[in-house]
């Protein structure tokens, strides 16, 4: 499985994914500029957390004109595993690769802190290491993850993680992570590179990486 | 010649004018003014500090650079160096709390850059008046949204640091912020050498914010400081990130870059100054090829511009095209202004005409040092008196008052603002020392940062002793070696007797302390003028302090582990003076606090050994709040109760809230109290209960005091600063 993790400026969860990757699950990656178009070799596309372009025009906004990003579309059509954690989710939904829109959170903080989510699905990519209705730990880190969509029935069936017991965001329907119709983009507010190692709390975030591993 | 009030506006006396003139030999010009007006500030020039400093003990086998460059840096194996740092930005804080403090943040991160070290972690150290108080509230906000705006972004997890709240900082609230940075090989060195050699700025441009920061910084705050707000500059911390990678990038991939240098307070003059001073040379800069982000800026407003996210390299003359493809791919200006020059001179010119020269040892060494006059405060006796003592009924109820104090309460509110997690070293926050893990080593690093000015208000010698003992005590409960200091003293005007005589008393204490727990002083900063028209601040030593934990097995933490456990205190706890619980419950702040140095050096030793030889289950520091709130934030963090059974000659006031030091909890299986009691036999240990599913119960002299359900003491913990800021 070859991974290969887009950097934008800003971005900077990008050696925390890569160290997973390579240092925990033995697999090879590769970072990517994003003014690169090239994906050739690549299996699974990581859009990881951070702050692309400092966020300044809203997240994720001027990230999506990067070049990197029509690769990644073009990669996405024709079935690549395509994974946005965090400022990755909200690069996806200003590409249109997911639907629905990340507003700021209810309590306008920043929130960064262990939270409680339930498997909605495990038929996925991404989740297969994972039983339904499970409940994991993973941290959330962010100012903008308050899920949004006009008509709720549109995504429904997409819905991958949601927040058990407290909702810290404000998030509709407690959504925490979505993939598209055909299941192979999936973007998420909780960072599972932060939570891949025994020594860093829970060990929940890599069985993420180890299904992607496993789909292939 | 000038009037006192012109130079006055840019803090300057008409002795220090006469001679610099004299030092000259002619009258500065305005520009030239202007640079030697940041450059003696107390900001840069450190005129009233330089002296007493000098004692500080800064050697040992590990440490690579102690201070004088912009971070000291200690081995920590054959591969990695540390480099820390710790620095204050109150005043701009004050004024603009979210700018002050993200700016703050900002500055720190390059000064550990500047080493050649990528930066992983921030600590802060805040000091506010108190929340009843709306403007307190809105500086506590804005102070704390501004370090997460820029630590956040930039990538740099903020792990730890301190807070209190306490009347003297209501105006003049303290932000101290600390950053640690790992690096392979050799430090580098903010020197320029080589005539001939570039001087590249590379970052941000250059514009019209913050001139005259540092001035600014050295002048008491008065209701007209809000006026100054220009004089504070606004952060991109987007820009950073950037430059943060790209330095890193280039020294990564090309060994062309000599030299490089933060450009902070008083800009590319300071910084130009200072990298020429160092490396005994001189610099011509030709101020037309800064990259501007106004037009019509004068020579005097770029030389003297505080705008972040900039810094400057001495880059081998023919070699820069070799990085500046690096500086380019990330966005930045990489613009050669000027060049290394024989003639130990700062020349400054416009399109080719020279505007302003100086030479650099005005700006250096010949700064003026200033011996301080001091007097010990004549009411000092008087307060470190404690004379009758309420007695109090209800001493759940106060350990409840106190756990709920917003000086002893869960952080959350502040910390889960942070990003406390990014680069994935975090190991345990928020309870004592911070722990991060280090990539592919076996050890593992205690942070932490301490200071108690209420201590140092009533006896600085003492205080100041304690800054570092306590620092180093918090290190020692992780199972951590303290390694090296780093600090921060913020005190009132220098110029004063009192305020001198407590800086020095401080001083002093923290040397004897540091000298004879053997830990270096490797880096830090003061900061003076800490008074509005109401108050002074506390004197108030922040000591930031780094340690080395030998592998995950040698970690120790605070919470009670399981029920039967027994507790046992090492020290001996007691003595009122300073605490918490005389100016939270009677409302007076008094006594002396009290310490005992020899006991310090025993018990540290001892207990380092106990938790690496795997003797102890848990340990935890007593300081804030005395014995029954360390025992209360055990049962809390652990979920267990305590049954406390002591016997006593002390009044139960004394044993549960004096904050004597040093004192430690240690919990231990009950099949080594032998073992236990033998080991720690050079030094007080009591055996003081049991561990509990239960209640939180202590009873003294057979007289049950407290009887507490877990719940309430959670409650009261948890929401000690949210009730405020909701």
């Amino acid at each position: 499985m070859n991974f290969g993790i887009v950097v934008f400026p800003g971005t900077n969860c990008d050696r925390d994914c890569y160290y997973v990757i390579e240092d925990i699950l033995n697999q090879p990656v590769r970072f990517i500029w994003h003014k690169e178009n090239n994906l050739k070799g690549i299996d699974c596309v990581v859009l990881p957390g951070g702050f692309s372009y400092g966020d300044y025009l809203r997240s994720g906004a001027i990230a999506r004109f990067s070049p990197i990003m029509s690769s990644v579309k073009e990669f996405a059509d024709r079935g690549g595993l395509v994974i946005g954690i965090c400022n990755g989710f909200q690069i996806l939904t200003e590409a249109e690769l997911l639907p629905g829109a990340l507003g700021r959170n209810k309590g306008l903080r920043f929130i960064c802190k262990y939270v409680n989510l339930i498997i909605e699905r495990n038929d996925t990519p991404f989740t297969s290491e994972f039983k339904k209705g499970e409940i994991v730990r993973m941290p959330i880190a962010h100012n903008e993850g308050n899920y949004y969509i006009d008509d709720l029935s549109k995504v429904e069936k997409q819905i991958v993680l949601k927040y058990y017991g407290e909702n810290p965001n404000g998030s509709l329907a407690n959504i925490a992570g979505i993939v598209n119709e055909k299941g192979n983009v999936f973007g998420l507010m909780p960072h599972p590179e932060r939570c891949s190692e025994k020594i860093l709390g829970s060990e929940d975030g890599l069985r993420i990486f180890k299904s992607i591993v496993r789909s292939l | 010649m000038r009037t006192r009030e012109e130079l006055q506006r840019i803090s300057m006396t008409v002795e220090e004018y006469e001679l610099a003139k004299s030092i000259l030999g002619r009258e500065p010009n305005d520009l030239e003014l202007g640079m030697i007006a940041v450059m003696w500030s107390e900001h840069c020039g450190y005129k009233h500090s330089k002296k007493t400093l000098k004692i500080f003990p800064t050697t040992g086998p590990h440490v690579l650079q102690g201070p004088g460059e912009n971070a000291g840096v200690i081995k920590l194996d054959e591969e990695l160096a540390l480099a820390m740092k710790m620095e204050s930005h109150n005043h701009p804080s004050a004024i603009e709390p979210y700018q002050g403090a993200a700016t703050g943040v900002g500055g720190i991160v390059r000064d550990i850059l500047a080493m050649g070290a990528r930066p992983i972690a921030l600590l802060d150290s805040l000091r506010f008046g108190l929340l009843n108080n709306s403007r307190t509230r809105y500086l506590f906000a804005g102070v704390v949204s501004g370090i997460a705006g820029y630590g956040n972004c930039i990538g740099v997890p903020t792990i730890g640091g301190e807070l209190a709240f306490e009347k003297p900082y209501t105006e003049n609230p303290l932000v101290n912020v600390m950053c640690i940075g790992l690096l392979k090989g050799k430090p580098k060195s903010g020197r320029a050498v080589g005539a001939g050699n570039s001087l590249v700025l590379v970052g941000a441009s250059t514009g019209r914010d913050g001139i005259h920061g540092a001035t600014f910084a050295s002048l008491e705050l008065t209701s007209d400081s809000i006026e100054r707000r220009p004089a504070v500059q606004a952060g991109d911390p987007f820009m950073e990130k950037l430059l943060i990678e790209a330095v890193l990038e280039a020294l990564e991939k090309s060994d062309a870059i000599i030299g490089i240098q933060d450009m902070g307070a008083a800009g590319i003059t300071s910084s130009s100054a200072e990298m020429a001073g160092r490396g005994g040379v001189g610099v011509e800069i030709e101020v037309t090829k800064v990259p501007q982000r106004e037009k019509g800026m004068t020579p005097e407003e770029i030389m003297l511009s505080e705008s972040q996210e900039r810094m400057l390299l001495c880059v081998e003359k023919g070699r820069e095209d070799e990085i500046r493809p690096i500086f380019e791919k990330w966005g930045l200006n990489f613009a050669i202004i000027g060049k290394v020059i024989e003639e130990n001179v700062i020349r400054i010119k416009e399109n080719g005409v020279v505007v302003g020269e100086l030479p650099i040892d005005l700006l250096t060494e010949k700064v003026p040092a200033y011996d301080l006059v001091t007097k010990e405060p004549k009411n000092l006796k008087e307060l470190q008196v404690i004379k009758e003592m309420l007695k109090i009924q209800n001493y759940g109820e106060v350990i409840l008052r106190l756990l709920g104090s917003p000086n002893c309460s869960a952080s959350n509110w502040v910390y889960e603002q942070y990003d406390h997690m990014v680069e994935t070293n975090t190991v345990s926050i928020g309870t004592g020392a911070s722990i991060l893990r280090v990539k592919g080593k076996p050890y593992l690093l205690g942070v932490t940062t301490d200071g108690e000015g209420r201590y140092c208000y009533l006896d600085p010698y003492i205080g100041g002793m304690l800054a570092v003992a306590e620092s180093a005590r918090n290190l020692i409960c992780i199972g951590a070696e303290p390694l090296a200091i780093t600090d921060c003293l913020n005190f009132g005007n220098p110029e004063d007797p009192e305020i001198a005589w407590y800086f020095v008393e401080t001083v002093k204490g923290m040397s004897d302390c540091a000298k004879r727990l053997n830990i270096p002083v490797i880096s830090g900063n003061v900061s003076f003028y800490n008074e509005s028209e109401e108050y002074t601040v506390y004197p108030t030593p922040v000591v930031g302090m780094v340690g080395k934990i030998e592998s995950v097995e040698s970690i120790c933490t605070p919470e009670f582990k399981e029920e039967g456990d027994t507790i046992y205190v090492l020290g001996n706890p007691g003595n009122l003076g300073g605490s918490l619980f005389m100016e939270e419950v009677l409302g007076e702040v008094r006594g002396k606090p009290s310490f005992d140095l020899e006991l310090e050096v025993k018990l540290e030793d001892l207990l380092l050994k106990a938790i690496k030889g795997g003797l102890i289950k848990s340990a935890q520091d007593v300081s804030r709040g005395g014995l029954a709130i360390a025992l209360a934030e055990c049962s809390i963090w652990g979920n267990l109760g305590v049954d406390i059974d002591m016997t006593t000659e002390k009044s139960p006031e004394e044993l549960l809230f004096g904050e004597a030091q040093p004192v430690v909890i240690i919990t231990v299986d009950p099949d080594r109290e032998k073992k236990v009691e033998d080991f720690f036999k050079e030094i007080p240990i009591k055996k003081i209960g049991k561990v509990t599913g239960n209640n939180f119960v202590i009873k003294i002299n057979n007289n049950k005091i407290v009887d507490l359900e877990i719940e309430p003491l959670k409650r009261e913990w948890r929401d000690g600063i949210e009730r405020w800021m909701k």
